[in-house]
C-alpha cells in the first residue's frame, strides 16, 4: 500500500507509538499505515458509512461522525496528534474545529488547500469567476468547500487562537518543502499547506 | 456444584450448571436466589490458553440455542447467521458460550421453577431481577468454566444491554465487546410498549395473579397480545408495508367482520400463537421489567462515560438505520460516552429497512464489518 504524498508527509510528522486521531480518515489508509509501521494507537472519524465499514473491516477503530459534531466529547489531550487532512475548509465552524483539535490533541496536523495560489488569483482576476482547479474541481454552487482560506489566513487564525505553528510544509507541483507560514512566497506558490500546530504551554 | 452433561450434537454441547445453597446469586433488589440453575450451550473448544472464549448474550425472548436447533421448537439456532464453522464467530476457532438469562424459561432459574422455600412454582414470588443480575449469573458460569478473560462478549437488543453491563461492571475480564442494536437505558416509549404487554398478560383472567401454573391454566391470550404489540416494534413501517401492504388474507373482499382480513393481522396472530407455545408469561413480565429498569448512566452518577472509566477492551457499537426501538441516536450516546472515557471504540450504522430485528438477519455488510473487528481482536490477542 502506498500513501498519497500528502499523507506520507503527515505520517512522517507523527512519532512512533503515539496516540493518533484521524478526522475524515476515509478508507483508513493513513491509520493502517501508522498502526502497522509506526506502532501507533490509531483511531478515526469518518462521515461516509462505506468508509467506516471499510475501516472496521480492516480492524481499525473508527466511528461514524464529523469534525463539527463529534470532537466535543473527547477529553483534553486525549491524543498525541489529531489529523485533519484537506477538510477544515469543508467544516461549518473551522475556528471551533481548530480549537477543539488543539484541545483534544497535544499537537494538530492540519492541511488545507490554498485559495491564494497564483492560479486562483489569476482565474479570479482575469476571468472574474470563482476559480476551478484540479485540486478544487467543484463549481461554486456545488462545492463542499464552504470556508476556503489562504495559507496566511490559516496561520493568522492559529495565532489568534494562541497556537504555535511548529512546522509549515508547502505542497506545489508534487513537491513538498518547509516554508514560513506568513511568507508571501508561500502564500502565492503553495497549492496546499500542512501545518503542525501545538498549544503554547 | 453439579455439571450434568446432556445429550449433545457433535458441535454443540447443551449443559446445565447448578449452584445450590443459600445466596447462590445475590440480586440488585437486595433479595437472593438460594438455588440457581444456569442452562447454557457451548460450541467449539476452549484452547489451552483459555483465551478464545466468546460469550453471546441473548435478547428478551431468545435463549441459549444460538447456533443449534432449539429442542423445543425444532427451529434453527437464532444466530446461525453469525455463529458456526466459518462464520463471524467461527466455532472452529472460538469457544462460544450462550446461557439462558436468569428469570428466563428455557432452563435457567425463573418464575416457572419451584421455589425451594415453598415447594411451589415461584410465580410472582420470584424476585425482580435486573440486567446486572443476568450478567452476575453469566460471571458465575464463566468462572465455573475456568475462563478469566473473554475474547469478546456480544449481543443484540437486550443482549446488547448485558454487553454494556459487562463493560461497566467487569471491564477487566473483556478483550472486546460488541453491543448491537441496543441502548444504555430504556426510553419512556420503550417502557410504554412493555407496559402494554404486561397489562395484556395481567388482564388475561387465566393469569390468576401469576398463579396459573398451580391452577394448570395459561394466559395464552394475554401473552399473545403482548407478543403482537412487541413484534411491531421489532420491524419497521417500510418492512411491514413491503411485506404485507393492504393485502387481504385468503379472501378477495373485506369481511365486514373482525376476522383477520388483512395479511398483516394474520401474520401477527400467528406470531402471538407460536410465541405462547414456547414462552412463559411470568418470565415475560420479569424480563421486560429488567429491561425497563436498565439505566447504565444512573448507576454511575448520571454520567454514562463514568460507566466506562476502567474499560480497556476494544468496542464495536452497531446500529441499524430503520431501528426505531433502539435508534442510532441511542448507539451514538454510547459511542460519545466511550469517546469521553477515551475507550477504543468503533461505530457502524447499517443501512436496512428491516427494523430492530435486522441484527438477526443476513446482512453481508454487517458480517464483513463484524468479521474484520473480531479477526483484528483475535490477532491482537494472539488467538489463531
Amino acid at each position: 500500500m502506498t500513501l498519497r504524498p500528502e499523507l506520507k508527509i503527515i505520517a512522517d510528522m507523527v512519532s512512533d507509538g503515539s496516540r493518533v486521531l484521524d478526522i475524515g480518515c476515509g478508507d483508513g489508509d493513513l491509520l493502517q499505515h501508522l498502526a502497522q509501521h509506526r506502532k501507533v494507537d490509531a483511531r478515526g472519524i469518518e462521515l461516509s458509512q462505506d468508509g467506516v465499514n471499510a475501516c472496521v473491516a480492516r480492524g481499525l477503530s473508527v466511528i461514524q461522525g464529523d469534525a463539527d459534531s463529534d470532537l466535543a466529547d473527547y477529553p483534553d489531550s486525549a491524543f498525541d496528534y489529531v489529523i485533519l487532512s484537506q477538510t477544515i475548509q469543508a467544516t461549518r465552524l473551522p475556528r471551533t474545529v481548530l480549537k477543539e483539535i488543539a484541545r483534544i490533541g497535544r499537537r494538530g496536523i492540519v492541511s488545507t488547500p490554498n485559495f491564494a495560489h497564483w492560479k486562483m488569483r489569476l482565474q479570479l482576476l482575469a476571468g472574474g469567476r470563482m476559480p476551478v482547479t484540479e485540486a478544487l474541481p467543484n463549481a461554486w454552487y456545488d462545492t463542499p468547500n464552504i470556508h476556503m482560506c489562504s495559507v496566511r489566513d490559516f496561520a493568522e487564525m492559529a495565532g489568534d487562537l494562541g497556537l504555535t505553528i511548529e512546522r509549515t510544509v508547502s505542497l506545489s507541483r508534487g513537491k513538498a518543502r518547509d516554508v514560513k507560514p506568513l511568507s508571501a512566497r508561500a502564500n502565492i506558490f503553495s497549492e496546499a499547506a500542512i501545518f503542525l500546530i501545538a498549544r503554547k504551554e | 456444584m453439579l455439571d450434568e452433561r446432556a445429550p449433545s450434537a457433535p458441535l454443540a454441547a447443551t449443559r446445565t450448571l447448578r449452584l445450590a445453597g443459600p445466596q447462590a446469586l445475590a440480586l440488585d433488589s437486595g433479595q437472593a436466589l438460594d438455588d440457581l440453575t444456569i442452562a447454557y450451550t457451548t460450541y467449539g473448544e476452549l484452547n489451552a490458553a483459555r483465551s478464545n472464549a466468546i460469550l453471546i448474550c441473548h435478547a428478551l425472548t431468545l435463549d441459549q440455542h444460538v447456533a443449534s436447533a432449539n429442542p423445543m421448537t425444532g427451529k434453527p439456532g437464532w444466530w446461525e447467521a453469525m455463529v458456526g464453522p466459518g462464520k463471524v464467530f467461527d466455532t472452529n476457532r472460538f469457544f462460544v458460550i450462550c446461557s439462558n438469562v436468569v428469570g428466563g424459561c428455557m432452563g435457567t432459574t425463573g418464575p416457572k421453577d419451584i421455589n425451594p422455600a415453598t415447594g411451589k412454582p415461584y410465580g410472582l414470588t420470584f424476585p425482580v431481577i435486573t440486567i446486572r443480575d443476568m450478567v452476575r449469573a453469566q460471571v458465575l458460569l464463566v468462572d465455573h468454566l475456568g475462563i478469566s478473560e473473554l475474547l469478546c462478549v456480544a449481543g443484540g437488543s437486550m443482549g446488547g444491554m448485558q454487553v454494556l453491563e459487562w463493560m461497566a461492571s467487569f471491564p477487566e475480564r473483556l478483550v472486546s465487546a460488541m453491543p448491537i442494536a441496543t441502548t444504555a437505558n430504556h426510553s419512556a416509549q420503550n417502557i410504554a410498549f412493555h407496559e402494554v404487554g404486561r397489562q395484556a398478560i395481567m388482564a388475561d383472567p387465566e393469569w390468576r395473579g401469576g398463579h396459573y401454573l398451580a391452577d394448570a391454566v395459561f394466559p395464552s391470550k394475554g401473552l399473545a397480545v403482548a407478543r403482537m404489540a412487541a413484534h411491531i416494534t421489532y420491524l419497521s413501517e417500510a418492512a411491514l408495508q413491503r411485506k404485507f401492504g393492504r393485502e387481504l388474507q385468503d379472501r378477495t373482499t373485506v369481511s365486514y367482520a373482525f376476522d383477520a382480513d388483512f395479511q398483516v393481522e394474520s401474520y401477527l396472530r400467528h406470531q402471538g400463537r407460536s410465541f405462547v407455545e414456547r414462552f412463559d408469561a411470568n418470565s415475560y413480565l420479569y424480563i421486560t421489567r429488567a429491561m425497563d429498569y436498565f439505566d447504565l448512566a444512573a448507576d454511575h452518577g448520571g454520567q454514562l462515560s463514568q460507566a466506562f472509566k476502567w474499560l480497556k477492551a476494544r468496542v464495536c457499537v452497531a446500529s441499524f438505520t430503520s431501528d426505531w426501538l433502539y435508534p442510532t441516536i441511542e448507539a451514538k450516546r454510547i459511542v460519545h460516552a466511550l469517546n469521553a472515557a477515551a475507550a477504543n471504540v468503533s461505530f457502524v450504522e447499517f443501512e436496512t429497512d428491516a427494523g430492530h430485528d435486522a441484527f438477526l438477519l443476513d446482512i453481508p455488510e454487517m458480517f464483513t464489518t463484524f468479521r474484520g473487528f473480531i479477526d483484528a481482536v483475535a490477532a491482537h490477542r494472539g488467538v489463531a
